[in-house]
């Protein structure tokens, strides 16, 4: 079991850089999300990380050791393929003993570490099928054995349920978390789905355009955005961004909204020009004592809750509420904000601002 | 099910499918069969007009085409009883056996230079495609295209310069220059085609292997081989179709020690008069090597190897 540290670590495909210095760190038996839109540089990262790719520059650790130039077969990393890649000509037993092969494990033993794999997956039946007419699942099942019979340090993981069904994907996800808390092997696991990332995750890398944008928690992500892209693309739906201009000082706990005065959480540093309010749907309120008024456009209807589309002088905001409150389309209502779950974005570069709220996340970042 | 569906062909378009094929089949296979029936014929019937369907088999064609024979006089010939079938029947035109044709040899020589050069060109072929496929090789599309251009004229254009370089090198009339030929002018086919197999199969399968704990060649070995051999058995085909085949640089190359089955089949017709039976057995025995090769390739050519392991 090991803790895995990426240190500035770059990729160039020719003149096209498909990762940028980038550094975190993996704890010891953490399950560990790289989360990012398509083609952000995900898999090459965790490709990187298994040594399928050679980084251009910066540094892998391993336990302390430096890794990053040494051939996969040198890394003791398990590596879970999006399309599981079992070997075609081999059946289950075969393609789960492969890896014990290579190690040259006498055959007696290997028969046994496999009959064992295989009852913590609920495969033994299948052992002996060939791998071309399994279902999804037990492809998956097939494929985490051939990654967990060797008990590597890490395992590395590139979108595993992508190509299972939805409705399958979640009982499997489970799967994998159980397996992953009995086993409390260290895991990195690529997804794009930031719901899966939000459940499944001890810990989030957000990556972005070959960026990591941020590093936490899931709930630290999810409430203390570093930047806008983060705020956007994790929460369904996303964060309200009120664009609004002003001139702030470092400890200002106010800002202007279109002449209302809106309460944030202490600000650590000063700002100028074009800004954004940022707030999640479940932290705006309608109130009627507000004099920050806003037109219902839409409302839909999620069973506890609703989500209620407002047009506000700066521009358009959802809203979150108890599904028992009513709200008629085209009434004009008040707004109001929880005021300490506020984030303040620079909008040229999507920075957020630091504040009381975030400045611990903002720190290490 | 009604009748009219988009997925099953009506019964009418089967019939007419069922037919052309058949019909093709057949029209194509008439020179075969006409070849196969000379081999047994006299050489009178193979020649007799209108050309006969039904007639007395007999195995004259094949003793002819394996045996030299010289005419003796009939004191010689009655003192010398027939010691076997064979003997009895070259008596009839007052002949005896005097020992084995050439033809054997030939026949050796085929198969050796045929096979030889077919496996060089599978196995640098293999080699090269893999390289090509998952490689970056500096001026890899240069390369590829020049690797083609050697097929873009008919190798017999350059035969002369061929022929002065062989006789140069010491290569004329061997096996290993032989070998080296036709392995230059299968290469080029190889290497497409095989590229075109290889790249079909997932890197994935590879990456898992070395992540397993293989080294790149025990990838290669283990796990892209055995996907890419359904490539492999259609490129040995093609390889030594040509190679067996070959006629123009045999008859140029090639003489008393090398000397394929090809060119030697046609100067059977000069030794002794016109024997089409001997000719004709000579070519249905040359075909069966093919034969053979492509039917037990034939399993590897119709298996989906990969079929289901990947989900696309
Ligand atoms: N071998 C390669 N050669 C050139 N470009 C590559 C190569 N591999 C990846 N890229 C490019 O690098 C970028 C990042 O790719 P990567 O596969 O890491 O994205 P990803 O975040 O995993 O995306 P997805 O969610 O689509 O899998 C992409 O623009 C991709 O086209
Ligand atoms: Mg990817």
């Amino acid at each position: 079991m090991a803790q895995i540290v990426v240190k500035n670590v770059k990729k160039m495909f020719g003149d096209f850089t498909a990762v940028r210095e980038s550094s975190f760190t993996i704890e010891d038996g953490e399950f560990f999300m790289l989360l990012g839109p398509s083609g952000c540089g995900k898999t090459t990262t965790l490709r990187m990380i298994a040594g399928l790719e050679l980084p251009t520059s910066g540094e892998i650790y391993l336990d302390g050791e430096e890794i990053s130039q040494k051939p996969p077969s040198e890394r003791d990393i398990a590596f879970v393929f999006q399309m599981f890649a079992l070997y075609p000509h081999m059946n289950v037993r075969k393609n789960i003993s492969y890896p014990l092969i290579s190690q040259g494990m006498p055959r007696a033993a290997v028969k046994n570490k496999v009959e064992e794999v295989a009852g913590i997956l609920g495969i033994r039946d299948i052992l002996d099928s060939p791998v071309g007419g399994l279902s999804g699942g037990d492809r998956q099942r097939v494929a985490l054995g051939r990654a967990i019979v060797r008990e590597p340090k890490a395992f590395m993981m590139d979108e595993p349920l992508g190509a299972l069904d939805a409705e399958f994907r979640e009982h499997m996800a489970e799967e994998l978390r159980a397996l992953h808390d009995r086993m409390g092997a260290t895991t990195v696991y690529v997804t794009h789905d930031q719901l899966e990332a939000m459940q499944m995750g001890d810990k989030i890398v957000v990556m972005n355009n070959a960026v990591i944008e941020q590093f936490g928690t899931p709930q630290e992500i999810y409430d203390k955005p570093a930047t806008m892209f983060v705020a956007g693309f994790i929460g369904s739906p996303s964060m309200n961004f009120l664009p609004f201009q002003s001139r702030l000082e470092a400890g200002s706990e106010m800002v202007r909204l279109n002449g209302h005065d809106e309460q944030v959480p202490k600000l650590l540093e000063g700002a100028e020009g074009e800004l954004v309010f940022g707030a999640r749907p479940e932290h705006v309120f309608l109130s009627d004592r507000s004099s920050y008024r806003a037109k219902v456009v839409a409302a839909e209807y999620l069973g506890t809750t609703q989500i209620v589309t407002l047009q506000s002088p700066n521009g358009e905001v959802k809203a979150r509420i108890d599904a028992r409150e009513n709200v008629r389309l085209d009434e004009q209502v008040g707004l109001e904000f929880r005021s300490s779950a506020i984030t303040l974005f620079e909008q040229s570069t999507g920075r957020a601002l630091k504040s009381t709220l975030n400045e611990e996340v903002l720190g290490n970042g | 099910m009604s009748s009219f569906s988009v997925t099953e062909p009506s019964n009418r378009s089967k019939w007419i499918a069922g037919f052309l094929v058949i019909s093709y089949a057949l029209i194509t296979m008439i020179p075969l069969v006409w070849i196969l029936l000379t081999g047994f014929k006299s050489p009178a019937d193979a020649i007799s007009y209108p050309p006969k369907v039904v007639f007395d088999p007999t195995l004259e064609g094949y003793v002819n085409l394996f045996t030299t024979r010289t005419r003796q006089t009939q004191e010689f010939l009655n003192a010398n009883p027939p010691q076997n079938w064979a003997d009895e029947i070259v008596r009839q035109y007052d002949m005896v056996i005097v020992g084995p044709s050439k033809f054997g040899e030939r026949f050796m020589n085929s198969v050796i230079i045929g096979f030889g050069s077919t496996f060089l060109s599978i196995f640098l072929g293999t080699l090269a495609a893999y390289a090509f496929s998952r490689f970056k090789v500096p001026l890899k599309d240069d390369l590829l295209f020049f690797i083609l251009s050697t097929r873009m004229m008919p190798p017999v254009a350059v035969a002369i310069p061929i022929f002065l370089m062989f006789r140069n090198l010491g290569l004329s009339d061997t096996h290993l220059g032989m070998i080296l030929l036709y392995t230059g002018v299968n290469i080029s086919l190889a290497v497409w085609l095989l590229k075109g197999f290889i790249d079909e199969i997932p890197r994935e399968y590879e990456e898992a292997a070395l992540i397993d704990g293989y080294t790149r060649f025990q990838a290669f070995y283990k796990v892209v081989l055995p996907q890419a051999a359904t490539g492999i058995a259609s490129t040995a085909i093609f390889c030594l179709i040509f190679a067996w085949n070959e006629y123009a640089f045999a008859v140029l190359l090639t003489s008393a020690t090398a000397q394929t089955a090809p060119p030697f089949i046609p100067t059977i017709i000069g030794v002794g008069g016109l024997d089409w039976p001997a000719v004709a057995a000579g070519a249905t025995i040359f075909l069966i090597p093919v034969m053979i090769f492509t039917i037990l390739m034939r399993k590897h050519l119709l298996r989906g190897i990969t079929f289901g392991a990947v989900r696309k």
